[in-house]
């Protein structure tokens, strides 16, 4: 016992590869079987032939690809990233305000921010529920614009475009707040003080100091924004109905009703690769930038 | 392990280099270190002297033919930290911040099986030892403290153990000047009075003369000078210990020739003599440093014969309080630094004014002949 | 500097936004009356029902299995990562960094599908095993975000304090580095938690026909519309995570770590 002691101090206080891969092993080893080798084997299912069942038979073909690049399926792409740019600003025309806000607010900080962070914890199936459940025709706003005397029939906002925007704004917008409000608070306020003696109104201070020094900040919740909305499902299943159809939708329905697999993949891998182009363009601006790195 | 004889030195380096990559941040160094002796390692940031302490505490081992490293000869290149008989004061305490103070005081005593009835009173001993009144502060965790009474539970912690040697780590920097000061006298009595040596590391000069036996001046990876601080301070080495211990002025000059015991050395600003040395070469270059308070100021024409003189014009007068610092052009642009003892501006004020013709004087004994860095 | 009026009150329109929809699903849990969101009555029978939902209980119970597992395996297998990454040096350690985070960005879409071809290709049944599986994977970046932010923030100098007072690395380890991570472990575990609870996407791909977890039964009612229970579970759902956000929260907080 004595011996494996010794043993096991000599490979600890060396701090060797082999103490550290020894530490690695279990969870690396997870990672790559269950995580890394998957999307390979996707992607390599993306190549080959669809078969009978919808699976995929022997082969090589890039035939599904090409089919994605039929206008049909670039129109669903195209509509995923509007939608997904257009709830990545206005979450940001909502968000940075919220955390400007909270970001001055002295002792009340730790508290408002919890409260922005709490629905972002929670269920996100439920949240999407919460807003069925306000936008239906027989939900909460048209119920009470009904009752109020103010419309006659029920508004549809439920199965709309504005329904999934609402939903994709309400799912992510704490995403955009955290990394805007850690950016604005390690601004310096004295470089504000500084500003105003050089004789700068408040218009100006904020596009010239506050803005640009946040800007990490916003960059980061501006990914943190569009990535999870280029990927979303969920949203525009429950929010959006058979006719607001995003990439997430017609991925999944490849592996359900309309069995094609290997197409399926092929969406998959294209839908992969762009999040990736953003994350390494989000990594390049920001070693770039003067204010740049440590937002993790 | 027989004790080995008393009058070895506890510490010894012996030639050892520690490498970073490509950059040596201990090069090639050699000290001795004796029983009970406040030992300060002094330099500026990235100096080595950090590295230094760390290599003696085992947190950082020589290079493969870097040398030795020696507590109470014995080699311990190879021994880990809690097999040496070392405890060491961190600059940010480093207190166990799940402990209450007096388990962080019992903590090394665990460690070695020192016996359960013993502790509480061992703890009790070092906390009043640190002037900590166990009473009030053995059952408070560390984000209770304040910092100076967090350093005071390292040093407690450290010293129950009654190591042979204590590092310690800047531990007063994060203090404020007026407990600072107080706490360099604890430091001081105490390696006094429990007869432990003290390997203090400082970037502060100031400090390491207050409380050091003897004092190692490092840059660079180097031992630029290592003596009392009298000996620093007086007699700087190289012109780098000159700049960093206190102030001082340097002149430099051409040897020109030997007259009796005093070489006469030729340099732009003017002739001054320096008393035999065997650094100076006939022929050779010469750097000096003298020190403002061992200058007066003289008027041109009442410059004594037997002191070094060098005349300029008076360009600024500081009142420091303690002294009054007077700053002269000379020949060639340069400025010098005279210190005068402030007697009392309002009783008896020093007769000179910016503007003023003067000669800046020293006896030739006062000239710190320098060596390379 | 005093905040613009508009500033405060644009905020708090944006807060309301964020918490009137759960409010009102909540409120409206304990409506009585079956359709229509005029309120009639207070009652617990919606919750009532709950409990007699076969398909519920169920659900619950498979949630709870896939997350406690899935939870404590992550939680090692993220620890020993966090370790390694923060205290060894070794080569790869970057990109190994980089690859930790993937799982993060990928969308869950991809993530479950990818699953789903894995699983079918080796023949494995679809079920709370490969469910487990998929949850494990997708925890364990969690668990070693949090854990090694806790450990890149603790002093150094205190593990090399114990050391000087004579504990050595095994020793030092097991006294001062674990109960020192062990809020940061802990709120990883919750966090991980959380994320295995409520996980939909993802499960839906590898759970295959039958029972399965709990959101996927909500999913289910939501789909077909069913009375208010669906506003029941979810109210639970929501302040049972609540809690567990709540105290990962004060956890990951406690206690400072540098002197």
């Amino acid at each position: 016992m004595a011996g494996l002691r010794q043993r096991v101090l000599a490979v600890m206080h060396r701090r060797t590869e082999l103490g550290a891969w020894a530490l690695l092993a279990p969870g690396t080893f997870w990672l790559l079987l269950f995580f890394l080798v998957p999307i390979l084997i996707m992607f390599v299912y993306s190549l080959m032939p669809r078969g009978v069942y919808g699976g995929v038979e022997s082969g090589f073909t890039l035939e599904h690809y090409r089919r994605f690049f039929n206008p049909l399926y670039l129109q669903i792409l195209n509509r995923t990233f509007l939608w997904s740019i257009a709830a990545t600003v206005i979450c940001l025309l909502m968000g940075y305000p919220v955390a400007y806000v909270i970001a001055r607010s002295g002792k009340w900080k730790n508290l408002l921010m919890f409260l922005v962070v709490l629905p972002f914890w929670t269920s996100f199936l439920v949240r999407t529920f919460a807003m069925i459940f306000l936008l239906r025709d027989t939900g909460f706003i048209n119920t009470m614009l009904m009752n109020a005397g103010l419309i006659r029939q029920p508004i549809e906002m439920l199965y709309t475009p504005f329904a999934v925007m609402t939903g994709l704004v309400y799912g992510f917008l704490p995403f955009m707040v955290l990394p805007v409000y850690a950016s604005l608070e390690k601004l310096d306020l004295s470089l504000l003080e500084a500003a105003e003696v050089l004789g700068a109104r408040p218009a100006a201070r904020f596009l010239k100091v506050t803005l640009p020094l946040s800007l990490p900040g916003v960059v980061a919740g501006c990914l943190l924004v569009f990535i999870p909305s280029l990927g979303s499902f969920l949203t525009s299943d429950l929010l959006g109905g058979a006719k607001q159809v995003m990439i997430g939708n017609l991925i999944q329905n490849q592996f359900s009703a309309a069995r094609n697999w290997p197409f399926g993949s092929a969406a998959s891998f294209i839908v992969m690769a762009l999040v990736l182009a953003a994350v390494v363009a989000y990594l390049r601006v920001r070693d770039r930038s003067p204010g740049g790195g440590g937002l993790r | 392990m027989a004790a080995p004889p008393s009058d070895q030195p506890i510490v010894q380096f012996t030639r050892v280099s520690k490498s970073f990559g490509d950059i040596k941040a201990v090069n090639d160094i050699s000290i001795e270190i004796h029983r009970g002796e406040f030992f300060s390692l002094l330099g500026p940031s990235g100096c080595g002297k950090t590295t230094t302490l760390r290599l003696l505490a085992g947190f950082e081992q020589p290079d493969p033919d870097g040398g030795e490293v020696r507590i109470a000869g014995e080699v311990v290149n190879r021994k880990r930290p809690y097999e040496r008989q070392i405890g060491m004061v961190f600059q940010n305490y480093a207190i166990f911040p799940h402990l209450s103070v007096e388990r962080n005081v019992a903590f090394g005593l665990e460690q070695h099986k020192v016996a359960r009835a013993e502790i509480p009173d061992r703890v009790v001993k070092a906390l009043e030892m640190v002037r900590l009144d166990p009473g009030k502060f053995s059952l408070r965790m560390p984000d209770q403290l304040s910092g100076g009474q967090r350093q005071r539970v390292a040093l407690a912690r450290a010293l129950v153990l009654r190591p042979a040697i204590l590092l310690l780590d800047e531990p007063l920097g994060a203090i404020d000047l007026k407990l600072r000061k107080e706490m360099q006298l604890e430091l001081k009595q105490l390696n006094k009075s429990l007869g432990i040596t003290f390997v203090y590391v400082t970037h502060d000069q100031e400090e390491a003369l207050t409380m050091s036996d003897r004092i190692a001046v490092m840059d660079n990876g180097l031992v630029a000078q290592l003596g009392t601080p009298a000996e620093i301070y007086e007699n700087p080495r190289t012109a780098f210990v000159a700049k960093f211990i206190g102030e001082s002025n340097f002149f430099d000059g051409k040897v020109h020739g030997c007259d009796g015991d005093q070489w006469e050395i030729r340099g732009p600003l003017g002739n001054f003599r320096v008393p035999g040395d065997a650094r100076l070469t006939e022929g050779g270059v010469a750097r000096i440093a003298v020190r403002p308070e061992w200058m007066d100021l003289f008027r041109p024409e009442a410059l004594p014969p037997e002191e070094n003189g060098l005349v300029g014009t008076i360009r600024e007068v500081i009142y420091l309080g303690e002294t009054i610092h007077v700053i002269v052009t000379l020949a060639d642009g340069a400025d010098c630094t005279v210190a005068l003892r402030n007697e009392g501006q309002l009783i008896k004020p020093v007769p000179w004014r910016k503007g003023d013709r003067a000669a800046v004087a020293w006896p030739p004994e006062d000239c710190q002949v320098l060596e390379e860095d | 500097m005093k905040l613009p009026r508009w500033l405060v009150g644009f905020s708090f329109l944006v807060y309301l936004f964020l918490h009137l929809p759960l409010i009102v699903l909540v409120v409206f849990s304990f409506n009585d009356s079956k359709y229509g969101v005029s309120w009639v009555g207070f009652t617990w029978d919606w919750y009532r029902r709950l409990l007699e939902r076969e398909d519920i209980l169920n659900g619950l119970k498979a949630s709870m299995i896939v997350g406690v597992t899935a939870t404590v395996v992550s939680a090692v297998f993220g620890t020993l990562i966090a370790l390694a990454v923060a205290r060894h040096r070794f080569r790869g350690r970057t990109a190994l960094e980089a690859f930790l985070y993937v799982p993060l960005v990928t969308p869950e879409i991809v993530v479950g599908i990818s699953l789903l071809i894995l699983f079918v290709l080796l023949g494995l049944p679809l079920g709370i095993g490969t469910i487990t599986i998929a949850h494990i994977a997708f925890c364990i970046s969690f668990v070693v975000v949090v854990v090694l932010a806790r450990l890149q923030g603790m002093d150094q100098n205190l593990e090399e304090a114990a050391m000087t007072l004579g504990a050595d690395e095994i020793t030092t380890f097991w006294k001062i580095t674990v109960p020192l991570l062990w809020p940061g472990i802990i709120s990883g575990a919750l966090l991980a938690f959380t994320m295995s609870f409520d996980d939909f996407v993802i499960t839906s791909f590898v759970s295959g026909t039958g029972s399965s977890t709990l959101p996927i039964v909500v999913y289910g009612m939501v789909r077909k519309n069913i009375e208010p229970s669906i506003n029941a579970i979810s109210t639970i759902i929501l302040i049972a995570t609540s809690l567990l956000i709540y105290l990962a929260d004060r956890l990951g907080q406690d206690r400072p770590l540098k002197a």
